[in-house]
């Protein structure tokens, strides 16, 4: 896939710089735009978003770096973010990443083989009151049991 | 006053399923502080803030009004207001249900702030896995454009995180809100002088801002009378970990961690035996079931040896290994330090090696004190609180519950 903006989307790059005092500003959320058309912030990508701020590829590869929401590789259709943090811990996520390792076949940080998803451990992301939780995509899912994680992940394309 | 009985102030809406919206707001009174505080000028907004005795909501504590104070009188530049809506704080999860439940409280709350410190661009900083948050926000913002509440001497910008805790210290997302990695600056000079985009910046967390319009309203006496002496107000307490009722509560910062526990939360879960409780986000000392008769005001935590930070409540009954709670929140801390100073970077990643050593059996006799003595060395050498935040628990968890952590170490 070519790496480059549609014009509507480089609108959408224009309108965001001119929001901030400094168009730098903006080179979060063009970041984000970017991993959502193009599904991953590949070097390609950095090099590309690089140009649309006049920013050398070493400043755009160090901010991607340091983020966790910015995937440097392929991801699957779907990311299930499970947090193991001390609220969930206490209330059994340890249980949970226990199942879906065995039930997707994969470890941390992988992908299933049919690209279907990507099973991540994050840090608490204050949802604790629906403790053990985890965010599927953009939504968050909590007060998880085995049942509830398996029907969560067969309802997943 | 029994603090159980407080009037619901920030969350009185939170039952009405389009709480969210401009027509909810304006129903039960919302945007009418507004006005009102048009017709002041800003020092007597000041003035108001600091007699109400409001202190930050986001972990520090710093008195409201004073910081606003601290933008330099005769500064001609733009001067900017930054709301840190990047929730990250274990344990914590408040500012989550005002974005999502009553974003224009937070809009006109910025309203105000914005003119007492004399700026006409404000961020809200949201954290990047916040999207419903995010939505909310945005389209809360837009209502109140469409309204005339925005766009008329303030704008405001709804900026998205994307990913790490560090970002919610002030400094740190300063650097992220202007397109870096989120690495936070040696203070002075404080972001009130130079802050986001070189400009005087005011950062304040949701919460804190949420809370201006009724002071305007209701009058800082009423808002200074409904806590303590030093802090006034009530505040959303997030409570998790072995409760009946996890969730939001919001009373009185006079309440005590034992009512918060027992009448909020509905008491312990797993045996039923309260063992330990983290007060304020993971970063405050742990306190000990004999230790929760203290006042939840910033004042009131601190002298029992802990902080009221975020005003996170984690609880945790006898059942729990508290070894492998500090396992836990030292793999937490490890994980998020931005590795700019070396104590920091170095002492994260060590101790929580050390403590997962000690829950698997292979710990050393020497290990504990070991631990102790490089966190304490540590301390107040950094560029930034985070690692005092990881100090807290490093020490408090082992100090008091020693045998516990002994008893994992052979012989
Ligand atoms: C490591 C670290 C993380 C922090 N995280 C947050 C946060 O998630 N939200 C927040 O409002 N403040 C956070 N703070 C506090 C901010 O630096 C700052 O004090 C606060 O946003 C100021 O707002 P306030 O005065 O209204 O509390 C954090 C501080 C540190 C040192
Ligand atoms: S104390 Fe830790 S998180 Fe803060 S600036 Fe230093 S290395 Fe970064
Ligand atoms: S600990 Fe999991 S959401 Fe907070």
């Amino acid at each position: 896939m070519p790496v480059e903006f549609t014009r509507e989307q480089l609108g959408e790059v224009t309108r965001l710089q001119r929001l901030y005092p400094d168009r730098g500003g903006a080179l979060l959320p063009v970041l984000h735009l970017a991993q959502e058309v193009f599904g991953y912030i590949s070097e390609d990508v950095e090099k590309y978003v690089g140009t649309l701020f006049d920013l050398g590829p070493a400043h755009v590869h160090e901010v991607v770096t340091f983020y966790t929401m910015y995937f440097r590789r392929p991801r699957g259709r779907h990311v299930l973010s499970v947090c193991h943090n001390l609220s969930c811990h206490l209330m059994g996520a340890q249980e949970i990443i226990a199942h879906l390792t065995s039930r997707l076949g994969i470890e941390l940080g992988e992908t299933t083989d049919d690209g279907r998803i990507t099973l991540l451990t994050v840090e608490c992301l204050c949802a604790c009151e629906m403790a053990p939780m985890l965010q599927v995509d953009d939504r968050y899912e909590g007060h998880l049991t085995v049942e509830k994680v398996e029907r969560l992940v067969d309802r997943l394309a | 006053m029994s603090p159980a009985a407080t009037e619901k102030i920030l969350t009185r809406n939170f039952g009405r399923p389009d709480s969210h919206t401009l027509k909810a707001y304006l129903e039960t009174g919302g945007y009418t502080a507004l006005p009102k505080a048009l017709t002041m000028e800003p020092p007597a907004i000041i003035d108001a803030v600091k007699r109400s005795n409001l202190r930050g909501l986001g972990g520090a504590g710093f008195p409201t009004g004073t910081k606003w104070s601290f933008i330099p009188k005769g500064h001609t530049g733009p001067v900017y207001l930054v709301i840190n809506a990047d929730e990250g704080e274990p344990g914590t999860f408040k500012d989550r249900y005002l974005l999502e439940r009553d974003p224009h409280a937070l809009i006109e709350g910025m309203l105000i702030a914005a003119r007492a410190i004399g700026s006409t661009l404000a961020f809200v900083y949201i954290r990047g896995e916040y999207v419903e948050s995010w939505r909310h926000v945005s389209a809360a913002v837009g209502e109140a454009y469409e309204a005339g509440y925005l766009g008329r001497g303030l704008d405001v910008v709804v900026h998205r995180g994307a990913g790490a805790y560090i970002c919610g210290e002030e400094t740190g997302l300063i650097s992220s809100l202007e397109g870096k990695k989120g690495w936070p600056k040696l203070k002075p000079p404080f972001p009130a002088i130079k802050g986001a985009f070189g400009a005087p910046t005011i950062v304040n967390n949701v919460e804190t801002i949420c809370h201006v319009p009724h002071i305007i309203n209701r009058g800082a006496e009423w808002f200074a009378s409904l806590g303590t002496k030093t802090q006034g107000g009530t505040r959303m307490y997030s409570v998790s970990g072995r409760v009946t009722r996890p969730g939001v509560y919001e009373t009185s910062v006079a309440v005590t961690l034992r009512q918060l526990i027992y009448e909020y939360a509905g008491g312990v879960t797993g045996n039923g035996r309260l063992k330990a409780v983290v007060p304020g986000g993971s970063s405050a000392a742990i306190l000990t079931a004999d230790e929760i008769d203290v006042t939840m005001d910033v004042d009131g935590l601190k002298a029992a040896g802990t902080m009221a930070g975020s005003a996170g409540v984690i609880v945790l009954d006898e059942t729990v290994s508290i070894p492998e709670a500090l396992m836990v929140v030292a793999r937490f801390y490890a994980h998020e330090s931005c590795g700019q100073c070396t104590p920091c970077r170095e002492s994260t990643g060590w101790i929580y090696e050390m403590t997962r050593r000690i829950v698997v059996g292979r710990g050393r006799k020497a290990d504990l004190d070991t631990i102790l003595d490089v966190a304490r060395r540590g301390a107040g050498t950094t560029i930034c609180a985070f690692y005092d935040g990881a100090v807290g628990p490093y020490i408090s968890y082992i100090e008091k519950f020693r045998a516990e952590f002994e008893s994992l170490i052979p012989k």
